[in-house]
């Protein structure tokens, strides 16, 4: 019997949430603020489906209704990307100047 | 064009980046390294995204403009936002990637043949269950978070909103979306899928109107979870693997600060979910005010206390966040430390208004981290300590959480600081905080209350010392 490769992904699935409770409860208190930043950069992600929903043309028309709200999902993930990756950085970096600073 | 399994590769590279991503953050020398390599995984992604589409026409570069107006947008927000507005900043980003998540559904919804899905009214079972959960959980999402940012913003008054039968309203709603993707299921009719849509919409508002506005910690992580779900089910019906571990690690993690933050307060995730906490403040306590004497104090006399002291702990709050009083905070520190005498920083888990915000704040006031200390951490010390001065907190030091088994805080993890020779504390008025609770560290004897706006007298303490 052949299985299901849903059971494949499933699996990665279970495992990384194995993977992220772990690594996040080693994330200094601290840091949470960016933390969930930084989770919120990653988690557009999802800009690759936006990508291929937008891309996808079947009757030649390029905005049809599916690739419209794959292109509203693309500016919706960018913000995002830009936004959480260098806020995130902003942050960071605010976190190293006080060792400089340090007299 | 590269092939299936290739791209699977470069999609599970990207993945791994991001989990690399958030272990850096466990220390800040190493965040920074950490960052980059979230940034390497998403660029990673979005080439072998464009790569595995492959055909190069109009419509890509259509895609490239929307992806730097999109990015343009996000890093004007990025450069400009006060490090005050970070939760709203968040709560704002959670609802993007909510509605992105249920926009990507309604594209894969609507053109299937793209995603290898089957075709328009037969899609397969097991896609259609998974696209359906993504959306469901992107629209809650989404309008929870808009509300949560409405809310932080001040835009919407912070005070729970409840009405009679909303649990069992919210209930039946929930049970609706089911039975609706049920439906969607067996018969492939749009109009199941846009119900669906629209009513998951409606629960996210319905979840959190009723929590108030010091939940905001508990209500922005358990959001923040929400989005990674959204992610990992779009992430099933695109069978892409940097989605779903993405979608795990972000969900995970925020379920993970949800439970610290409910454990900072002392109380369950669905109590807190629940909402309602908090709605009646001002209730019980009015008869016993005005009863006891207060002792209040001027910036001279704050100065002198704190000149004269050899050790002094900083209790921050959200009414520094407020008052934007960390600079002014700052400049009071460093001259303290110019008269020799110790400070250090003590946060409680839910100090403000998401994880870590007092942290953020007082790294943009250059205050060294390693200045600042978790409530475990520096606990014992308030009785060795001459000077505790507390800036913007209120419940999260109420010695009645450890003694009044009646109060509604009680048990709640508090930073002892009546153990102090001395407590300084700085507060517009003797109101009780966001658990409607009166403060009986006010009456103490060892209390002086300083009623001042917290930037103003800090900046005043400045000038006497």
């Amino acid at each position: 019997m052949e299985i299901d490769p849903f059971i494949f992904r499933f699996s990665i699935f279970i495992l990384a949430i194995f993977v992220g409770y772990y690594v996040v409860w080693s994330v200094t208190p601290s840091l949470h603020t960016p933390l969930m930043s930084v989770t919120n950069a990653i988690s557009s992600v999802i800009i690759v489906g936006a990508i291929i929903a937008a891309l996808a043309s079947s009757s030649g028309n390029i905005f049809e209704i599916s690739n419209i709200f794959g292109f509203l999902a693309i500016v919706l993930a960018a913000v995002n990307i830009f936004g959480g990756f260098l806020v995130t950085q902003r942050m960071l970096q605010m976190y190293k100047k006080k060792k400089k600073n340090k007299k | 064009m590269i092939s299936a399994n290739l791209s699977a590769i470069f999609y599970l590279i990207s993945g791994i980046l991001f989990i690399l991503a958030l272990r850096g953050l466990s220390s800040p020398e190493t965040s920074r390294q950490g960052n980059l390599f979230g940034i390497l995984g998403m660029i990673i992604a979005i080439t072998v995204t464009f790569l595995t589409v492959g055909n190069f026409s109009t419509s890509t570069i259509y895609v490239f403009i929307f992806l730097l107006v999109g990015g343009a947008i996000g890093a004007f927000i990025a450069f400009k936002i006060p490090m005050t507005a970070m939760p709203e900043l968040v709560a704002g980003f959670h609802s993007l990637v909510g509605l992105a998540a249920v926009f990507v559904a309604i594209s894969a919804f609507l053109n299937p043949d793209a995603f290898n899905l089957g075709s328009p009214g037969d899609i397969k079972l097991a896609s259609l269950i998974e696209m359906s959960i993504g959306a469901a959980v992107g629209a809650i999402t989404f309008s929870g978070s808009i509300i949560a940012f409405l809310k932080l913003r001040g835009i919407m008054s912070g005070s729970p909103i409840t009405f009679s039968g909303q649990h069992i309203l919210n209930l039946l709603i929930g049970i609706s979306i089911i039975v609706l993707i049920y439906f969607l299921c067996s018969s492939q009719s749009e109009n199941f899928f846009w119900s669906m849509i629209a009513i998951s919409f409606l629960i996210g508002v319905l979840l959190i109107i009723p929590i108030g506005g010091a939940d905001m910690p508990v209500v922005i992580s358990m959001l923040n979870s929400y989005s990674g779900w959204a992610a990992a089910g779009i992430g099933f019906t695109l069978e892409n693997t940097a989605l779903i571990i993405t979608g795990a690690l972000v969900g995970s993690s925020g379920a993970i600060l949800s439970y610290i933050m409910c454990k900072g307060m002392n109380r369950s995730f669905f109590s807190v979910i629940l909402g309602g906490f908090g709605g009646d403040a001002s209730k019980g306590q009015e008869k016993k005010k005005d009863q006891k004497p207060v002792k209040s104090g001027n910036a001279e006399d704050a100065a002198f206390l704190l000149k004269n002291a050899s050790s002094v702990i900083i209790v921050p709050g959200y009414g520094m966040a407020v008052a934007q009083a960390q600079h002014a905070l700052r400049e009071m520190v460093d001259t303290l430390k110019k008269n020799d005498i110790k400070v250090s920083y003590a946060v409680h888990p839910v100090a403000g208004r998401m994880p870590g915000h007092m942290n953020v704040l007082l790294a943009e006031a250059n205050v060294p981290y390693d200045e600042v200390f978790e409530l475990d951490d520096i606990n014992n010390d308030f009785a060795n300590t001459d000077v505790a001065f507390v800036i913007g907190a209120n419940d999260v030091t109420n010695p009645v959480a450890k003694t009044d088994p009646q109060s509604p805080i009680f048990g709640m993890p508090v930073l002892d600081v009546e153990k102090c020779k001395s407590v300084l504390f700085v507060k517009r008025s003797l109101s009780p905080g966001y658990a409607g609770v009166d403060n009986e560290l006010f009456y103490r004897e060892n209390t002086m209350m300083l009623f001042a706006d917290a930037k103003k007298m800090t900046e005043d303490i400045v000038k006497n010392i």
